[in-house]
C-alpha cells in the first residue's frame, strides 16, 4: 500500500481546518490559502489516480481502526480520483478567474468569508465523491448545501438572498428525500456501508422479500438527489439563482456541486443498488424521459431568455437533462457518456459565466442582450472565452462538447428503434437550439457597438487572474476534445473497477 | 388482518405522515415561518422513523452493566447515533433558513414569499 491513499481523508480534514482558519484571515491570505487548498487537492488527487490507475485496484481506506461492518470508511478507485481532480481544479480556476467581481460585490469586512465558505465546499465535495457510507453522504450533502447557500446570498441584495432562499427550499426538499431513502435501506439491510448494503440487497433480490421498500429506497434516493441537482421539472428555482449571484458563485454551484450530487447519484447506483438491480427496476427509464424533457425544455426557455445569466441558467438546465439521460440510457455506454459530459460541463458552464460576468462588468453591469453590444469587442479575452465556451456547448468538433455529444448519440443505440429515434431527435434538436441561442448571443456581443467612446477597451494585462483561468480552462477544453480518446478509456477503464 | 398489520406498524405509519405533513407545508406554504415549521416537522419524521427502527422491546440501551457483554441483552446504538447527528443538521440548516427569513423581512417587511417576489419583480422592471 503506498502512502498516497492517505490523500483523501488529508484533504477533507485540511479543508475543513482551513475553513475555520479563512475565517479569521484577512481577505488576500483568505483568497491565497483557498486557492493553494484547492491547486493542492488537484496534484496530490492526480498523484493518487497515477497510483490507481497504475494498480488497476480500487481501496478501501478504514477511519478510526473500526473494520467494516462497524466503522466509517472511504473507497479510492480511479473514477474517484479523475472527478476529485476535476472539481478541485474547477473550482481553482473559478476563484481565481472570478477575483474582480469578488472583490466589487461583496462588503469589504465581508470578503474573506467567500473563502472560507469555498474550503468547506471543497471539504464535501472530497468527501461526497469519496465516501463509502451513506449517512456520511447525507452529511456532506447537507454541508453542501448550507455552504452554496452562503456562497448565493454573499452579495447582500434583496434578489440575492430571494434567490438562495429559493434554492435552499428545494435543495431541503431533496435532502429530506434522500435521508429517508438511506433510513429505508438501512431498515431493510441493517447496514449503512455500501458494499455491505449492496450484498443484502442482492441477497433482498433473490429472495424476493422487501421489494416494495426497495423500491421505495430506489426511487427516493434517486428522486432527492435529482431535485438538489436541479433535472427538469426540478430547475425552477435555476434562473433565479444564477441570474443573481456572483459569478464566482454561480460557476462553483453549476459546475461542481450539482455535479457533486450527480456523482454520487451514479456512485450509488453502482455501489449500492447494483447496475443490474437499478436497470431492472425500470427507474432509469424515469430518468431517461425526464432527462430529455428536460433538454427540450431547457433549451426552449433560453431561447426565449433575454438576460444574458438567465439563458446560461437554462442551458444548464438543459445540459443536466444531457447528464440524467446518459444515465437512464444504458449502464455501461450511456453512463461514460453521462461521466464525460459531467466533465464537460464542468469545464464549460463555468467559464461561460465568468465571462459573462466581464462582459457585463465592461457595459456598466448591463445583462439583458441589447445593452451588451459589442462587449466582446471591448474586452477581448472575456469575448473569445465566451465564444469557445459556447462552441463546446453546441458541439462543435475540437471541443469537448462534440465528444460527448457522439458518445450520447452512440449510446441511444442501446435502446429498442422507437428510443434510439426519439434520443437522436431529442440531440439534433437541442444541437439546433443551442446553436440559435448561442449565435445570437455570439453575434450581439461582437457587434460594433452604436457609441463606442462610452466605454473602456480592456486589455489582459489588467485582468491577469481572468486571462490565466480562462486559457487553462479553454486548453483543457479543447485538450480533452482533440486527445478524447485517452481520457475515454480512463472513464471505461474506472467504471469497470468502480 | 389489514389492522392488525397497521397496528404493527404504527410508528412507521404515523412517522411517514408526518414527514408528509412536512413536506408539503414545507413545498407549498407562502409563509416563511411556517415553511420552517414544516422542514422541522419533515424532520421529526424522519428522526422518529430512524428511532422506532433502533428500538426493541424488552433490551436495555447499550451501555454495560453488572459485566453482562451478551449481545442480545442491547439494542443497537448506531440508529441512536444516526438521529443525534440528524437533529445537528436540522438545527444547522434551520438556523440558516432563520438567518435568510430575517434578512429577507428587514429588506422587504413582509414574511409572505409571493408578496416578495411581487416586490423584486416590480424593482426589476423599474430598473429597464
Amino acid at each position: 500500500m503506498s502512502f498516497s491513499i492517505n490523500f483523501p481523508l488529508f484533504l477533507i480534514v485540511a479543508s475543513l481546518i482551513s475553513a475555520v482558519v479563512c475565517s479569521a484571515l484577512k481577505t488576500k491570505a483568505a483568497r491565497f490559502l483557498c486557492l493553494f487548498l484547492t491547486a493542492a487537492s488537484v496534484v496530490l488527487n492526480a498523484v493518487l489516480f497515477l497510483y490507481v490507475y497504475r494498480t488497476g485496484q480500487r481501496f478501501t481506506y478504514m477511519m478510526g481502526h473500526f473494520p467494516h461492518p462497524w466503522g466509517n470508511e472511504l473507497k479510492i478507485s480511479v473514477l474517484e480520483t479523475v472527478f476529485s481532480a476535476a472539481f478541485s481544479s474547477v473550482l481553482f480556476l473559478s476563484v481565481l478567474g472570478g477575483k474582480k467581481q469578488l472583490e466589487e460585490m461583496m462588503r469589504p469586512l465581508k470578503r474573506h468569508y467567500f473563502y472560507t465558505l469555498c474550503c468547506l465546499i471543497q471539504a464535501a465535495l472530497l468527501a461526497l465523491v469519496y465516501t463509502n457510507d451513506l449517512f456520511t453522504g447525507y452529511v456532506f450533502i447537507e454541508i453542501c448545501t448550507i455552504a452554496s447557500i452562503g456562497i448565493l446570498e454573499i452579495k447582500n441584495t434583496g434578489s440575492s438572498i430571494l434567490a438562495a432562499m429559493r434554492y435552499l427550499v428545494f435543495s431541503l426538499i431533496g435532502s429530506a428525500l434522500f435521508l429517508f431513502g438511506v433510513i429505508f435501506l438501512y431498515q431493510i439491510t441493517g447496514h449503512l456501508l455500501m458494499p455491505n448494503v449492496k450484498d443484502s440487497i442482492a441477497a433482498l433480490q433473490e429472495s424476493g422479500e422487501y421489494h416494495l421498500p426497495l423500491m421505495a429506497a430506489i426511487s427516493l434516493i434517486t428522486i432527492g438527489l435529482a431535485i438538489k441537482s436541479g433535472l427538469w421539472p426540478f430547475h425552477l428555482w435555476m434562473a433565479d439563482t444564477y441570474g443573481s449571484a456572483v459569478p464566482s458563485a454561480s460557476a462553483i454551484l453549476s459546475g461542481v456541486i450539482s455535479k457533486g450530487y450527480i456523482f454520487l447519484l451514479i456512485k450509488i447506483i453502482y455501489d449500492v443498488f447494483g447496475t443490474k438491480i437499478f436497470y431492472a427496476s425500470g427507474f432509469h427509464r424515469v430518468l431517461l424521459i425526464l432527462g430529455a424533457a428536460g433538454i427540450v425544455v431547457g433549451s426552449v426557455k433560453a431561447l426565449r431568455e433575454d438576460d444574458i445569466f438567465r439563458m446560461t441558467a437554462f442551458s444548464s438546465a438543459a445540459q443536466y437533462g444531457y447528464i440524467f439521460m446518459g444515465i437512464g440510457l444504458s449502464p455501461v455506454l450511456g453512463m461514460q457518456a453521462a461521466l464525460f459530459h459531467i466533465l464537460v460541463h464542468a469545464f464549460t458552464k463555468p467559464l461561460l459565466f465568468i465571462s459573462e460576468g466581464y462582459l457585463s462588468d465592461n457595459m456598466g453591469g448591463a445583462k439583458k442582450f441589447h445593452s451588451l453590444q459589442g462587449a466582446g469587442l471591448f474586452n477581448r479575452m472575456a469575448g473569445n472565452a465566451f465564444l469557445l465556451a459556447a462552441l463546446s456547448m453546441i458541439g462543435i468538433p475540437l471541443t469537448m462538447g462534440f465528444i460527448s455529444k457522439y458518445l450520447f448519440g452512440v449510446a441511444a443505440f442501446d435502446l429498442k428503434t422507437f428510443g434510439t429515434v426519439c434520443v437522436l431527435a431529442v440531440l439534433a434538436v437541442s444541437t439546433v437550439l443551442n446553436t440559435l441561442y448561442f449565435a445570437r448571443t455570439i453575434l450581439r456581443i461582437f457587434r460594433d457597438n452604436d457609441e463606442p467612446e462610452r466605454f473602456k477597451t480592456v486589455r489582459i494585462r489588467e485582468q491577469r487572474s481572468f486571462a490565466f483561468a480562462a486559457i487553462l480552462f479553454m486548453a483543457m477544453n479543447i485538450a480533452c476534445g482533440t486527445l478524447a480518446k485517452p481520457l475515454i478509456d480512463i472513464l471505461a477503464r474506472g467504471m469497470m473497477t468502480f | 388482518m389489514m389492522l392488525q398489520l397497521i397496528w404493527n406498524h404504527r410508528i412507521e405509519i404515523t412517522a411517514i405522515i408526518l414527514f408528509a405533513v412536512g413536506f408539503t407545508t414545507l413545498l407549498l406554504h407562502k409563509n416563511m415561518f411556517k415553511k420552517i415549521i414544516g422542514l422541522n416537522i419533515m424532520d421529526t419524521g424522519s428522526y422518529l422513523f430512524l428511532t422506532s427502527i433502533g428500538y426493541i422491546e424488552g433490551r436495555l440501551s447499550p451501555i454495560v452493566v453488572n459485566g453482562n457483554t451478551e449481545m442480545a441483552t442491547y439494542v443497537n446504538p448506531l440508529p441512536a447515533g444516526l438521529v443525534l447527528t440528524g437533529i445537528v443538521v436540522s438545527v444547522s440548516v434551520t438556523a440558516v433558513t432563520l438567518a435568510l427569513t430575517i434578512r429577507l423581512y428587514k429588506i422587504y417587511h413582509t414574511l409572505n414569499l409571493d408578496e416578495i417576489y411581487r416586490i423584486v419583480h416590480k424593482e426589476q422592471e423599474e430598473e429597464l
